[in-house]
């Protein structure tokens, strides 16, 4: 079969459309699918070893048993979190809407660290009930498979809420009238109706925790204790040198991570309905003065606990290195961390390496997922199915997955096996990078394109614009939300990234992630703070400077 | 039972939205047995008014009365009302006769049974054999059967419908209307409806409540608003028709155009005493054209010119230019040219309106 029989038969258009895609094809083929072929052959000779290795069945059995716990307890939190937001109006309302969604302002690492700080065996909390309760012991132990399902219910419960509020607010309120008015109660209102009809975004978003948890590095990493996980033994692998037990450890992960997908695709179908309506339920003022105030005391405590964390990393990041050891909060504060990073080469360094990095990743993202984009959504051609399929595709495999697979793939320069030699050079880390953030950037771009009315660009060509100037004038211009939301949020996810960036690092081109691990394990809280503030402080105001460009937009 | 209190009473009641005014001191009844439409434009607060009746929304003040019992605080559920939403509500995830069946589950009626009495429903309104389909598969005017066999199965005291005819295509909306009007007179219990479409409502209420910007303008038979209503407003929005400045003298009216004074005999008066100025209704089929000419002169025949003529099948709709202000639409089914001179004559008693 030659190429032009493969792309004849069609319009010339159609032709055009599949040869534009071709680069694109074979960028994902390389980068995405070569990896991962890479890694399920490197595992095969290995299996009896993976199968043989009780921790390795304990670790997969571990990491299957968090994704599903965490699943579980951001369910628990996000959804009546959601209907107390959406549904139910009372003093403090505004405040705790505001202060849900900060736990997605904390990069993986940081909400791990911040969690030691006000939780671990000196934390500041740990510590206060210790001393409310007169105990002689501390309460807990921050380690294990509780603590990891903690810190995740903490960060992922996020989506859930974010998901089912979506979802409450475009619910038909009169579904629910109906069933009050037919005799149902609260319980069966919400049991056969209400739920029922949020199952696309319950299942979305479980989905979403499923695969964050499963592939969770550092909360692992850093308190498992004698926990193991899959993503930590693929580490562990690596630096024994048992790359071939890596290999496997990495397909079992990306195996499983799939498996999720398809059995929630699989559940989500079996109820193929969506939930119609353009909303219009109002926020039900609270009468009872005693449930009104019940309600703004829990919100008060719900808030802080959402903000402790942030302020944790902050007040550290004051602290002095060093002196901060059996006290209950640090003892001496300075603002030289934050010096310390803009002034000592060695502090710099990382930052200097994160944003260009995550720059260069994002760049590349950009023109890759603009161009894919386009295609995808305004376009119909052989081998458009499976462009959509493979930008989609990095989003689940675990970031550990990804990086493994380009550890396999670029450790070699053999041009006849299509191998270059990227691994230990300062590229690589920006590869990894583009790779992660091909879905989000995608989702983004397309997701605003597909709002746009398919027929303006024929209408700008009838007009007798040339191609690029209908592009230029008339589709980036409706993809600019999509565009600008991509861009901050992939250029956000790259600077703090982690999981791929512990396993692919040089000592050159450390990131600020792994510099934090760094100062961390020389006991310099501050200086590992005042990265971790840094970060924070880069997310909120890219999601700041997000939100306005979607605002200015409308 | 006592006679009068057998039925709805909406007493007084008042509800505002962020300082608006929805509904304004409405008040009327809904006797045992009857059909009543709640009629106005959209903001007239009848919407609002419903789902007061309903339970879904409490007045700022006013009562609910049903059955001699004062109903404004009771939850919907508690209130036994049948309810046909505007959209018809109808569960998406269900199927039509589990959806027919809901509320005979909240009752806790076994599976059987309910599905036996579904199933039965479903057949009243000509859906047999449609039950187990998933209610997008139905046509819309399939939908709002379901809705309504829903509403009244559980047996409803008062049945509460929101445009239950809107989302209907033109030629399927007419057919409907007698045949929910049969469907709610067989259910026997009383019903309330809301329609933008005075024509659903001739077609279907025993009686009408005109709200407009939240006031009940009139309350009476289809009749009654047609050839008596009780103000400018009322013959306005009903039916098509000009209002000519007047004066009441007994029981007739002198109207004065370019300087002649015509008399019109009146049917009502809408409590205007004799010599009280107002304005008569001249509606399309009170009025007829009179050749010029034929009878110059003669009593009761107005001087008109022809504005323009449009084609409406049976014959055609002229707009009479009478002085540089008043312009009327008469029907007539010979051929004038736009630009004639004619005569115009008022050929049966008209109401009159302050």
């Amino acid at each position: 079969m030659t190429i032009a029989s493969w792309l004849g038969g069609r319009s010339r258009a159609e032709r055009l459309a599949t040869l534009a895609a071709l680069p694109l094809l074979l960028i994902l083929a390389w980068t995405v699918i070569y990896p991962n072929v890479s890694v399920i052959a490197g595992s095969f000779g290995h299996w009896k070893e993976f199968a043989e290795s009780p921790s390795d069945v304990e670790a997969l059995k571990n990491s299957i048993i968090i994704a599903v716990a965490s699943v579980v307890a951001s369910l628990a939190i996000g959804v009546p979190l959601a209907f107390l937001l959406t549904r139910f109006d009372f003093p403090g309302r505004t405040l705790l809407r505001a202060a849900a969604l900060l736990p997605a302002a904390l990069p993986p690492l940081v909400g791990v660290i911040s969690f030691l700080f006000l939780y671990g065996d000196t934390g500041v909390i740990t510590r206060v009930t210790q001393i409310v309760l007169g105990l002689k012991e501390v309460p807990w132990h921050l380690n294990g498979i509780g603590a990891i399902i903690f810190i995740h219910a903490y960060t992922m419960y996020v989506y859930v809420y974010l998901f089912v509020s979506a979802g409450l607010e475009r619910y038909e309120s009169s579904l629910d009238e109906a069933a009050i008015g037919l005799g149902a109660g609260t319980f069966r209102r919400l049991t056969r109706v209400t739920l029922p009809l949020l199952t696309p975004a319950i299942a979305g978003s479980a989905l979403l925790v499923f695969m964050s948890a499963l592939g969770s590095f550092s909360a692992p990493y850093v308190f498992g204790g004698g926990i193991r996980v899959l993503s930590t033994q693929i580490l562990n692998s690596k630096l024994n040198d048992a790359i071939g037990l890596a290999y496997v450890e990495t397909t079992v992960l990306a195996i499983s991570a799939v498996a999720g997908l398809m059995l929630f695709r699989w559940l989500e179908g079996k109820r193929l309905y969506v939930a119609p309506g353009k909303g219009g339920a109002s926020r039900q003022p609270v009468r009872s003065r005693s449930a009104r105030i019940g309600l703004a005391c829990a919100a008060g405590l719900i808030v802080l606990v959402l903000v402790l964390p942030h302020l944790m990393i902050v007040l550290v990041s004051f602290a002095k290195d060093g002196a901060w050891t059996t006290q209950m909060l640090p003892p001496e504060y300075t603002t030289h961390n934050y010096a310390g990073l803009f002034t000592t080469n060695q502090l710099w360094t990382p930052i200097r390496n994160s944003i260009v990095m995550s720059v260069l990743a994002t760049a590349a993202d950009l023109v890759f997922c603009v161009a894919g984009a386009y295609l995808i959504v305004t376009r119909k051609f052989s081998g458009r199915k499976l462009l959509e399929t493979l930008v989609a595709l990095p989003w689940a495999i675990p970031g550990t997955a990804v990086a493994l697979g380009l550890l396999a793939t670029f450790n070699t320069n053999d041009l006849a096996a299509g191998k270059i030699l990227l691994v230990g050079t300062f590229w690589i880390l920006p590869l990894a990078y583009f790779v992660r953030n091909i879905p989000l950037v995608s989702q983004a771009v397309e997701g605003s394109l597909r709002q746009m009315d398919l027929s303006l660009e024929s209408a700008a060509r009838g007009l007798g614009a040339s191609w690029w100037m209908a592009v230029r004038r008339v589709v980036l211009p409706a993809a600019r939300p999509g565009i600008v939301a991509g861009a901050l949020l992939a250029c956000v996810t790259a600077v703090g990234e982690f999981v791929a960036s512990i396993v692919l690092y040089t000592h050159g081109n450390r990131p600020i992630s792994i510099e934090i691990l760094a100062q961390l394990r020389s006991y310099a809280f501050g200086t590992a703070s005042a990265y971790s503030a840094l970060l924070i402080g880069l997310v909120l105001i890219m999601a700041l400077t997000a939100r306005i460009a979607e605002s200015r937009m409308k | 039972m006592s006679g009068g209190s057998d039925g709805l009473i909406v007493d007084a009641i008042a509800r505002s939205f962020n300082g608006q005014r929805a509904v304004d001191q409405v008040s009327f009844e809904v006797r045992p047995g009857e059909l009543v439409a709640l009629v106005g434009a959209s903001g007239s607060g009848k919407t609002t008014t419903l789902r007061i009746v309903a339970g879904y929304e409490q007045p700022d003040s006013g009562r609910v009365l049903f059955g001699g019992q004062d109903f404004t605080r009771l939850g919907p559920a508690k209130r036994g009302f049948g309810m046909v939403f505007q959209h018809y509500a109808l569960f998406p995830h269900m199927s039509v006769i589990e959806n027919v069946a809901f509320g005979l589950e909240a009752r806790g009626v076994g599976r059987a049974e309910r599905r036996q009495r579904a199933g039965a429903a479903l057949e009243r309104v000509g859906l047999d054999g449609k039950g187990e389909r998933m209610v997008q598969q139905l046509s819309g005017g399939e939908q709002q059967r379901v809705a309504l066999a829903r509403a009244v199965l559980i047996e409803p005291r008062l049945l509460l419908l929101d445009e239950p005819l809107s989302n209907l295509d033109p030629t399927l909306r007419a057919s409907t209307r007698d045949e929910l009007r049969a469907t709610l007179k067989a259910t026997k219990a009383p019903a309330l409806f809301v329609t933008h479409d005075q024509d659903d409502a001739f077609a279907i209420a025993d009686r009408i409540v005109l709200l407009s910007l939240g006031h009940v303008l009139q309350i009476g038979s289809s009749e009654d608003l047609y050839d008596r209503p009780v103000s400018r407003q009322v013959a306005k929005f009903i039916g098509h028709a000009t209002l000519v400045h007047a004066r009441r003298h007994g029981d007739s009216a002198d109207v004065t155009i370019d300087g002649t004074t015509h008399q019109v005999a009146l049917s009502s008066f809408a409590g205007l005493s004799d010599g009280e100025t107002g304005a008569i209704v001249l509606r399309p089929e009170a009025v007829e054209i009179v050749p010029r000419g034929e009878g110059r002169g003669t009593d009761g025949e107005w001087p008109a010119v022809v504005d323009s003529r449009r084609f409406a099948g049976a014959g055609f709709v002229y707009r009479l230019r009478l002085d540089h202000e008043i312009v009327i639409e008469v029907a007539s089914r010979s051929r004038i040219d736009p630009g004639t001179t004619v005569g115009m004559r008022v050929t049966r008693p008209v109401p009159m309106v302050p």
